[in-house]
């Protein structure tokens, strides 16, 4: 089955998120989609499912015009779609969620759970992917789980699969295992749409590279293509994938963590008897793949979420921590960037400059007894935009109208403003264009050598590799082992995965 | 670039924002919602129904009676509520005036009250309940104690304030500890704040009026207790109303320029940013429903001391929920609530006189309810008039800023 995607635009409002694309993925191939984030490649591929309208172009198979209204339209056109976070239902069994929306039904609607659970078998079998059609899938690993969809999109009969930034959330173990089995879903004649920002991936697994920037195709590529190349197509630039910093100057021990354990929402151990130490002057990064105890060991850090047991203990600069509140923590110094910016570290309907006195409307530089000192946030808000070089016509400018770079520049400005001693970096690039993640690298760097103590948290290896002077590794709640920088990317790799040596 | 052309490039961005925003719809949900009112006067009406069964032959007529029914009801209501021309002197034609003012004042005060909780995220169906503690706590003070005038009426309005805002901390309380959503709590206490009331005026060793027959009503506050009137005593109006305005001001000050309100904001809009900033959002929610609730006290206070006759158990006069309305057509703010009190005001001071015209005064009911559906249904007014989508941009309030803002609007 031959698709093609002509002239595909795109817009929201002013913003124009696909503009006259043209895609053609040949039967059996495996075309991946590269782009950074943000740079429409999940917007086309919710075109091609059917879940927005193109303003323009259309969609053909084999030379058929297509006109999707909803997904459903889509899946009975052959199009199957994994998406990034998957569709199950935890406490349903695997052969439950496959049949989901096309049970198939005896006499009185019965469900005929017996026929839904041969069809499992008969497609895990088929290409190897050994899944129990009795397993419940909160019991199962993730990347279980992703075959649980990759299945449940072929039993509908799908011969074009579109798997959406698809190892985002597997060990490297976990992506071969995937890689291998787009290999021979693509031999048996499936198409697959590999959208990722993962170089060493696309170069891995794709026959045929389409390279998406700004919402414009910018070039295609064979997979032999260089990887600078690929990266500079995909930026718009040669980008410098290393940062140039000093030697770390070492201080004294800012942060003492020891035997932290957290619970996450489900009350399931997310952290587990975690112990370290942060120097000043350093920058510890903790390294793994998302979902490993990384985002609830910062919350707890911040005093968001509370330990267990009595021996837990946190020093900051020799004075105890542990159990205080949000605002004592960060009045004593921590400067904090949340992961999840959107949803923890701005307000989206305030201004930039009611966003910088986010965590200072106390007693603060911003305040003048019970009032707000309007005088003295605008001048603020002024400096701070300009220093950190946030693109907006105004500091009164209401922060979602910014771009991610930029909403971030305003949550790194609003934390590096304070006075911290210890800044935990949660994922400080995530969605951000190359030229803010290089500015911002470029800032944690300079915290470092002004004497700061710096915890990165961050699932990109290659960001964990250029910023790092030690990297501690998280599986399942534990710190597997804390290593050099220089590193192997394999030896990271099997760490991250919870193989230690 | 020099500030000619950059207001240049604002205007039409104004007008755009005008029109997609607050203001124009608002107008026009009130013309809309006194449309629909129309509608229902001219369906009740006997000639107009009788003229229905030869409208082919005589349509004027059908359109006579029909123009002549809203002409009377709405003229009514205009003399009822705001200047009365057929009187004889101007002292008795401006008196609807001044009632319009007298019973907007409490709307206004507890409109402020639930438009806070609006503003912090949170939905206060408690008025009620809240008013009739406050008017508890008011009428307490004010016919148990004996003390001098105006001290007196000063500890009762405290006192009113702080009976409801012990309520509204109460249901806050719940909130933050339990996780109990504040709308059922609110609507709960609703009752047991109104049935809590009547008890308490059953019985002459507490609330009841000291030679009452048995009916459930209070002793008439103390005369050191009442509000004054404020232009005489042939006006009703008392100082109700300045408490009211005096209570705009505060809601204006704490929302928009205290660090109090821009954390109560700021939870409003994302409690796990706020969270993250060091923001205690449970106390931020008791605090919320305290402050909604102490400005609903306002309102009780009004009811309490307003009159020289003793509160009964239906002298919260539906004030609680009124005010939801008058929050919601106010858009949550100072400004918006003083004149959407003021409207709703004028309704029930108007009333009356429709109803001597033989219009039932129920329809103010039905435009005040049809008002402020075509508000929370900003989809149905743009479609209806075709006016562009809600612009996002900050070019209003850049220009409200440079008016506004004490020496930092120019540069």
């Amino acid at each position: 089955m031959k698709l093609e995607l002509l002239g595909i635009t795109k817009r929201f409002g002013a913003v124009t998120a696909n503009e006259d694309i043209d895609l053609v993925i040949e039967p059996g191939e495996i075309h991946a989609l590269l782009g950074e984030n943000g740079a429409g490649k999940s917007t086309l591929m919710n075109v091609l499912y059917g879940l927005y309208t193109a303003d323009e172009g259309h969609i053909e198979i084999d030379g058929v015009r297509q006109n999707f209204s909803g997904p459903g339209d889509a899946m009975a056109a052959g199009i199957g779609m994994v998406h990034q976070h998957f569709m199950l239902i935890p406490v349903f069994t695997v052969a439950e969620n496959v049949a989901l929306g096309h049970e198939p039904t005896k006499a009185l609607g019965v469900i005929d759970i017996a026929e839904a659970k041969k069809q499992v078998l008969e497609i895990s079998e088929r290409f190897g992917f050994n899944i129990d059609p009795d397993a419940l899938i909160e019991d199962l690993p993730v990347g279980a789980q992703q075959r649980v969809e990759i299945i449940k999109a072929l039993s509908r009969d799908a011969r074009i699969l579109v798997l959406d930034e698809p190892t985002a959330v597997l060990t490297p173990q976990e992506t071969d295992e995937l890689m291998e089995i787009m290999r021979q879903l693509a031999k048996s004649g499936t198409s697959i749409v590999f959208i990722t920002h993962k170089l060493r991936e696309v170069k891995a697994v794709a026959d045929r590279i389409t390279v998406i920037r700004l919402g414009k195709v910018v070039g295609s590529a064979k997979p032999d293509a260089e990887t600078s190349a690929l990266a500079s197509l995909m930026v718009g630039r040669e980008v410098m994938l290393t940062v140039n910093k000093k030697p770390a100057a070492m201080g004294d021990v800012v942060l003492e963590v020891e035997h932290i354990t957290v619970l996450d929402d489900r009350s399931q151990k997310a952290v587990n008897d975690v112990s370290f130490e942060v120097r000043g002057g350093e920058i510890l990064a903790l390294a793994g793949v998302q979902g490993n105890g990384q985002t609830e060991l910062a919350e707890f850090l911040l005093g968001l979420r509370k330990p267990m047991g009595s021996k837990a203990k946190v020093n900051l600069n020799g004075k105890e921590i542990t159990n205080k509140s949000v605002r004592e923590v960060l009045e004593s110094g921590v400067g904090f960037i949340p992961e999840d910016r959107q949803s923890d570290g701005l307000v989206s309907e305030f201004t930039i400059a009611e966003n910088l006195m986010l965590n200072s409307s106390y007693k603060s530089r911003f305040t003048k007894g019970l009032n707000i000192n309007f005088a003295a946030r605008k001048l603020i808000a002024k400096e701070l935009v300009e220093q950190f070089d946030v693109r907006t016509p105004s500091s009164e400018t209401v922060a979602n109208k910014l771009s991610g770079g930029n909403q971030q520049k305003v949550v790194v400005a609003r934390e590096l403003s304070r006075e911290v001693i210890l800044l935990i970096a949660s994922q400080p690039t995530r969605g951000v264009d190359v030229g803010s993640i290089e500015f911002i690298h470029e800032q944690i760097i300079a915290e470092r050598d002004a004497g700061k103590a710096v915890i990165l948290i961050s699932s990109e290896l290659d960001e964990v590799l250029a910023l790092a002077d030690r990297i501690a590794v998280m599986y399942r709640g534990k710190i597997v082992g804390i290593v050099e920088p220089n590193t192997s990317r394999e030896d990271l790799g099997k760490l991250m995965a919870g193989v230690t040596a | 670039m020099s500030e000619i052309n950059k207001a240049d490039n604002t205007m039409p961005q104004v007008m755009r924002e005008i029109f997609s925003g607050g203001l124009v719809r608002t107008v026009i949900s009130i013309l809309l919602g006194f449309l629909v009112g129309a509608l229902f006067m001219i369906g009740s009406n006997k000639e107009f129904i009788e003229s229905l069964g030869y409208i082919f032959a005589r349509p004027a007529d059908a359109l006579g009676a029909a123009f002549a029914v809203v002409n009377d009801g709405y003229g009514a209501l205009f003399r009822g509520a705001i200047y009365n021309a057929d009187a004889e002197t101007f002292e008795k034609a401006i008196r609807p005036l001044t009632e319009t003012l007298r019973l907007g004042a409490p709307l206004i005060a507890a409109g402020l009250g639930i438009g806070l909780t609006f503003r912090v995220g949170l939905f206060n169906i408690g008025g009620t309940g809240q008013l009739i503690f406050g008017m508890i706590f008011a009428t307490f003070v004010a016919t148990r104690l004996e003390l001098p005038f105006v001290l007196h009426m000063v500890v009762a309005l405290i006192a009113g304030i702080v009976g409801a805002a012990l309520l509204g901390a109460f249901v806050g309380f719940l909130k933050a500890r339990t996780g109990a959503h504040e709308v059922i709590l609110t609507i709960m206490m609703n009752y047991i704040a109104l049935y809590f009331f009547t008890f308490l005026m059953r019985d002459p060793a507490l609330l009841q009026e000291t030679r009452a027959s048995g009916n459930p009503k209070a002793d008439a506050a103390a005369e050191t207790a009442l509000l004054p009137k404020l232009l005489g005593d042939n006006y009703s109006l008392h100082w109700g109303l300045i408490f009211a305005l005096l209570a705009v001001v505060v809601f204006w000050w704490l929302m928009e320029r205290s660090t109090i309100g821009y954390r109560l904001r700021m939870v409003g809009f994302n409690p796990d940013a706020a969270r993250a900033a060091g923001i205690n959002v449970e106390k931020t929610y008791i605090l919320a429903m305290a402050l909604s609730a102490g400005f609903v006290g306002v309102a009780a206070a009004n009811q309490a001391l307003g009159t020289a006759i003793g509160v009964t158990p239906s002298s919260h006069a539906n004030i609680g929920f009124d005010a939801i309305t008058v929050a919601l057509l106010g858009g949550s703010s100072g400004p918006g609530i003083l004149l959407a009190g003021l409207l709703f005001g004028a309704f029930k001071a108007g009333a009356p006189s429709m109803q001597v015209f033989g219009v039932s005064p129920e329809v103010l009911g039905i435009v005040q309810g049809a008002i402020v559906l075509f508000i929370a249904a900003p989809p149905l007014i743009r479609a209806l008039f075709r006016l562009p989508k809600p612009q996002t941009t900050n070019a209003l309030e850049s220009i409200r800023k440079r008016i506004f803002t004490r020496g930092g609007g120019s540069k």
